[in-house]
């Protein structure tokens, strides 16, 4: 375990590093799976309508936020989209899995949730809020399951 | 309300950027030391002990026994709740008014400056869709104070007011971490963080404690001269993904509002209230707060700093402590509010006090771009 002392007026004050190191399991579950291995394998996005309020969520998720209703119905959302809000950050931390990102809220395309995702290929001073994007995938043999199968949104 | 409930004291530690020279209890004891002095109660007049901390930024998993031995928990009752230091005092209201608990004992405490923020709210987020990507309450709070200031035409600089007059107001305050002389230049020239908040437009990392005796009104009687009630309280949440709701609005804490206000008959916010002390942990939530709280109509929030009105005063004074902008820790903020408005209240806020303080709002938010937000009402 590193320590360091610090100076405190006439005092001497002990601090030392140390980390909670503990492993965790996530599962997606049915319908998160789906979506995934659908953005793995045909680069398709599925999101979730709503029979009661007629809301397409993408991400598909399984109850609805306004009225509580069970939902299975997938319908595929557009690669297209809109940008309702981002952000360039300053620093990098290291949860991020790029250096600097710009995040984004993306309204796809046939979705009525935004997305939250990344821009890239894209000069920072030419982002604006109503830009229309589009999702670049990775490579077939980099994809492996996860939003991050998408590289970013680019302009259109 | 189907009872009075009372807060008998509170007391707060000076906010400090690191305090190093104490374990987490000893932090959370200066303040219980306060209120246990003032009201003449021991440990073992508290029935109930009900608390906030955070497991992750305590570095531990279970924080509360960080804090056991102070809040005289040990053979005793403690609960910990979540969120900030106002949802403790949600469930010491529920508690006092069951008839079964008379004192109750609540504190929060927190100590950020021994862990990592960006790591510990990255881990806060969904973990299918959003955590991969890196988000933490930094970048998504940009989110929204971008898209709020697109919709409403809000503008850097009426941020930067915000940011101007909180630390302004902290001079006045003999607890605060720190005051500050600065302009609206300074916050517009300071770094950036994450377009559009800058350095001056966040808080810095604090540490500190507040606690808080609550009694039954009938047993307030007994134990001060100066009893502050408890006149409404409620929480609410928005949905958690920055996706799933307009940003630019904070219903849930208009929700939260309203049902307060209920309780506490206040029909007019600008009118009935006198003081309001606020959790904003970034320039821009003071405006969309001030707005979900109904003190002006949606996107009006910067012209309502424009009109001077939330200037100590003002019409309706905000933030006379100076805010989390001035230094407060997270979960500690809400109630570190109420502790503010009971020196208001008392006449007891030295040189920020407010002139005739009757009524006051203590308003504490937790989670990514304001998901929990709760509001209290205080009185006499």
């Amino acid at each position: 375990m590193s320590q360091v002392t610090i100076k405190l007026e006439d005092k001497e004050i002990y601090v030392y590093e140390g980390q909670i190191y503990i492993p965790n399991k996530y599962a997606a579950g049915t319908i998160g799976s789906k979506v995934l291995i659908n953005i793995r394998d045909k680069k398709k996005l599925l999101g979730m309508r709503c029979p009661e309020c007629n809301k397409v969520y993408f991400p598909a998720r399984q109850t609805c936020v306004e009225c509580f209703g069970l939902l299975d119905e997938y319908v595929e959302v557009s690669d297209k989209g809109t940008v309702m809000t981002y952000t360039m950050c300053n620093e990098s931390t290291i949860a991020q899995p790029v250096d600097t990102p710009i995040y984004a809220v993306i309204q796809l395309d046939g979705a009525d949730t935004g997305f939250v995702h990344m821009l890239g290929g894209v000069e920072p001073e030419k982002i604006s809020i109503g830009m229309r994007v589009k999702a670049l995938f990775r490579e077939k043999e980099d994809r492996r399951g996860s939003v991050l199968d998408i590289r970013y949104f680019k302009p259109l | 309300m189907a009872d009075r409930v009372a807060i008998c004291s509170a007391g707060q530690t000076k906010y400090s950027p690191d305090r190093c020279d104490v374990r987490e209890g000893d932090l959370a004891y200066e303040a219980i030391r306060q209120v246990l002095d003032e009201t003449g109660l021991t440990l073992s007049d508290v029935d109930s002990a009900v608390t906030t901390s955070q497991d992750f930024w305590d570095g531990r998993t279970i924080s509360s026994m960080n804090i056991q031995a102070v809040v005289g928990a040990h053979l005793s009752h403690e609960d910990k709740v979540a969120e900030d230091g106002l949802n403790a005092v949600f469930a010491a209201t529920a508690q006092i008014l069951s008839g079964h608990v008379d004192v109750v004992l609540v504190v929060s405490h927190m100590k950020e400056s021994q862990a990592e923020k960006a790591l510990i709210e990255n881990a806060a987020m969904e973990a299918t869709y959003l955590r991969e990507l890196g988000l933490d309450f930094l970048s998504t709070a940009a989110l929204q104070a971008k898209r709020y200031m697109y919709k409403y035409g809000i503008t850097a600089e009426q941020c930067a007011k915000v940011a101007v007059q909180n630390r302004a107001n902290a001079k006045n305050n003999p607890l605060a971490q720190a005051p500050m002389d600065i302009t609206v230049e300074d916050v517009l020239s300071s770094k950036i963080l994450s377009t559009p908040i800058r350095a001056l437009d966040a808080k810095p990392v604090s540490d500190g404690a507040c606690a808080m005796i609550l009694t039954s009104g009938k047993r307030a009687k007994k134990i001060t001269k100066k009893p502050v009630y408890v006149m409404g309280i409620s929480n609410c949440y928005e949905a958690h993904s920055p996706g799933e709701r307009e940003l630019a609005d904070c219903n849930a804490l208009t929700i939260a509002a309203n049902k307060a206000y209920k309780m506490a008959g206040i029909k007019n916010p600008l009118k009935d209230i006198d003081v309001v002390e606020l959790s904003e942990e970034y320039s821009y939530q003071q405006l969309m707060w001030l707005e979900g709280l109904g003190f002006c109509g949606k996107g009006e929030g910067g012209a309502f700093m424009d009109s001077g009105r939330t200037k100590m005063g003002g019409k309706i004074p905000v933030n006379p402590s100076g805010g989390m902008l001035s230094g407060k820790p997270n979960q500690v903020s809400g109630l570190a509010a109420a502790a503010e408005c009971v020196l208001q209240i008392r006449g007891q806020a030295g040189d920020r006090q407010v002139k005739g303080a009757k009524v006051g709002l203590a308003h504490g938010m937790t989670g990514m771009c304001g998901q929990h937000q709760c509001v209290m009402i205080l009185g006499k």
